[in-house]
């Protein structure tokens, strides 16, 4: 099986443009941001902005970044976190088909009970003896709402 | 013979290829479609970012016509032309349709009637409307047309701001602007209604409150242009001890978010027999009030009062709308939750934080009014909030039955020939009964704003009736007995 010249070039011209496109708009998207940790990243997007400035103006932005609460700390559900929400927040922002305003979904509110726990468990282990995931289960942030998140306004 | 082959083979081994490349091609095209696509999205995204509005027109402080601003500002003018539709809440608002009025507040509340016995509101008094009817609807009520009012009425009406500034000025050309203004203030407001109104449509001003009246048109910042809130807040704050305060210059943003809305949402007194004012010279409690208005003289030395109740002679006051006054007493204004916190709460409208400038109750906004700082669910909040508009209806209504019973019991000494010296401290008793009443009924949140300080106040108002009541009666009996034998 082989191509005459004509059609490899053609071939070649072909996948260039498709490949030069999809890296300019991947660029253009600021794709590779994805792969920091910089809190700036989640607000590439304006609907994340006042989740920025509220975290600019909470206690937490000088011991903890976005990635810190709100993704496992373990290699694999990690991966399978950002993979599940990069797919719905780009899904979400490009047919514009969420609600509003943004609510946490029950996972990623796991991951955050979890992540409370993480840096705080040590502390706190006498009052959340028992499942603190479960939905009715007492959450860090029932109370604590404005430690990651300051002043909306 | 391997040309010969390779000549017959070639169209049957080059056909599949050709079909491949086809696909291929097709695949190429439709990624690179999708692709292409994607990209015009994400530019459209962050083109919305970039430009938050666009100055198609200029604007100035003698723009009065909201829909020149909303060329420059579509989002803020949709939100603002919405105020014409009803909403509805439980004990709120009721329009059946636009074009349709409320109902008369007395049809549920008989007892309205009796409190305002002598006076304008006893006959016509509806529910709410939303901000752009607050004109139409001003003309239209009975109070304007069979009664007559002072030009000062506007004050809250209208954008009525340049045509004070306009009369300032010609009566006295040579004084700064801000004496202009409170001269233009004095003028219009002793005007009859009618007349004062005609000026204003002459004046090309004829509007309900619009940009102008909150807004800068420089900068879009929030500001107050009301003389009436200038002045009133000004000898709040010298009662504080802070002298030569300018909300414009001293006030925060977020004080700004309430002080828009409390330049008309207040008690004030709106003449004909002074200028219009705000009475918080020693605060805005419902005593401190009464204190200032128990002290105040008119020109003709008399102790100020609204009206002589029709029933009784009593002279009474008249509460307006005090929603900021009792908001400073509540949880939420004291930990500084702002009016437009929950009547104008934030929305997105592409990637534009917008305030939602449709303002009505957040009953009707849960989600984003009160949901935003109460994480549970609407149904939950919604039940909060009704229990307390229930119990404070309750209470307000027994309050208003005991308001009755005083007016009925006041009636009966009167016909048994009591003397006005013995009446006297009757009438002051409903003198102050019927303030705290009316300062509670009067004020739009049912109960919300501040249920245990509006409690305390009908709780109070309860008493005094009851008082008032109680001595009336005793008075009759008194009188009755006194009468000669020969005349039972």
């Amino acid at each position: 099986m082989h191509f005459s010249r004509k059609v490899l070039v053609f071939g070649a011209v072909g996948f260039g443009v498709l490949l030069g496109l999809g890296l300019f708009t991947f660029i253009y998207a600021e794709g590779f941001s994805y792969f920091t940790t910089d809190p700036k990243a989640c607000a590439n997007c304006h609907i994340m902005n006042s989740e920025y400035d509220s975290w600019v103006k909470s206690s937490h932005h000088i011991a903890a970044t976005c990635v810190d609460c709100h993704l496992p700390h373990t290699l694999i559900p990690k991966l399978v976190a950002k993979a599940l929400n990069g797919y719905h927040h780009s899904k979400g922002f490009t047919f514009q088909d969420f609600h509003e305003p943004i609510m946490i979904k029950p996972h990623n509110a796991r991951i955050l009970q979890q992540a409370c726990l993480g840096c705080h468990g040590g502390l706190v282990h006498d009052i959340v003896a028992g499942s603190t995931t479960d939905a009715h289960a007492v959450n860090c942030v029932h109370c604590h709402s404005s430690v990651g998140h300051g002043p909306l306004r | 013979m391997t040309a010969e082959t390779s000549k017959t083979d070639a169209p049957k081994s080059r056909q599949p290829k050709i079909l491949l490349l086809f696909a291929l091609a097709i695949v190429v095209a439709g990624s690179t479609a999708v692709i292409a696509g994607l990209l015009v999205n994400i530019f459209q995204r962050k083109q919305e970012a970039k430009n938050p509005y666009l100055r198609f027109v200029d604007v100035s402080n003698d723009t009065t016509d909201p829909a020149e601003w909303g060329k420059n500002w579509p989002r803020e003018y949709d939100g603002y032309l919405r105020t014409v539709l009803p909403t509805r809440t439980k004990y709120g608002g009721g329009s059946a349709s636009e074009s349709m009025l409320p109902p008369e507040k007395a049809e549920k509340n008989p007892w309205l009637t009796r409190m305002f016995a002598g006076y304008a509101f006893a006959i016509d008094y509806r529910d709410r409307r939303g901000h752009a009817n607050m004109l139409t609807d001003q003309e239209g009520t009975k109070r304007t047309k069979e009664r007559k009012q002072p030009g000062s009425c506007l004050h809250c009406h209208a954008s009525v701001i340049p045509l004070y500034r306009q009369t300032g000025a010609e009566l006295v050309p040579t004084a700064s602007p801000s004496e202009q203004l409170q001269k233009g203030f004095e003028a219009i407001g002793k005007l009859d209604y009618w007349e004062a109104n005609a000026k204003l449509e002459k004046s090309g001003h004829k509007h309900p409150v619009s940009c102008v009246d909150c807004h800068d048109p420089k900068s879009m910042q929030l500001r107050v242009t009301r003389p009436g809130f200038i002045n009133g807040i000004k000898a709040l704050k010298v009662h504080e001890g802070i002298a030569d305060y300018d909300p414009n210059r001293d006030a925060t943003r977020q004080e700004m978010r309430s002080f828009v809305c409390g330049q008309c949402h207040v008690e004030y007194y709106c003449g004909p027999k002074t200028t219009l004012f705000y009475p918080w010279i020693e605060g805005l409690k419902v005593e401190e009030i009464e204190s200032y208005y128990d002290k105040y003289k008119f020109d003709d030395g008399h102790r100020f009062y609204d009206w002589k109740h029709a029933e009784t002679g009593a002279e009474v006051l008249k509460a307006q709308h005090p929603e900021f006054e009792v908001w400073s007493q509540g949880t939420h204004g004291k930990v500084g939750v702002a009016c437009a916190d929950c009547h104008m709460p934030y929305m997105r409208e592409g990637a534009l934080k917008v305030s939602d400038h449709w303002v009505r109750s957040p009953l009707t906004n849960v989600n984003r009014a009160c949901q935003q700082c109460h994480h549970y669910p609407e149904q939950e909040i919604l039940k909060r909030v009704e229990t307390i508009q229930d119990r404070h209806y309750a209470l307000l209504t027994r309050t208003g039955n005991a308001l009755v019973d005083m007016l009925d019991a006041i009636k009966a000494a009167k016909a048994a020939n009591a003397s006005e010296a013995q009446l006297s401290p009757i009438l002051e008793l409903q003198r102050q009964a019927q303030w705290r009443l009316d300062f509670v009924a009067a004020e739009n949140s049912m109960g919300f704003h501040a249920p245990q300080e509006l409690a305390r106040i009908l709780g109070e108002s309860i008493d005094m009736s009851r008082q008032a009541q109680l001595a009336a009666t005793s008075l009759k009996v008194t009188l009755a007995q006194a009468t000669p034998t020969g005349a039972r």
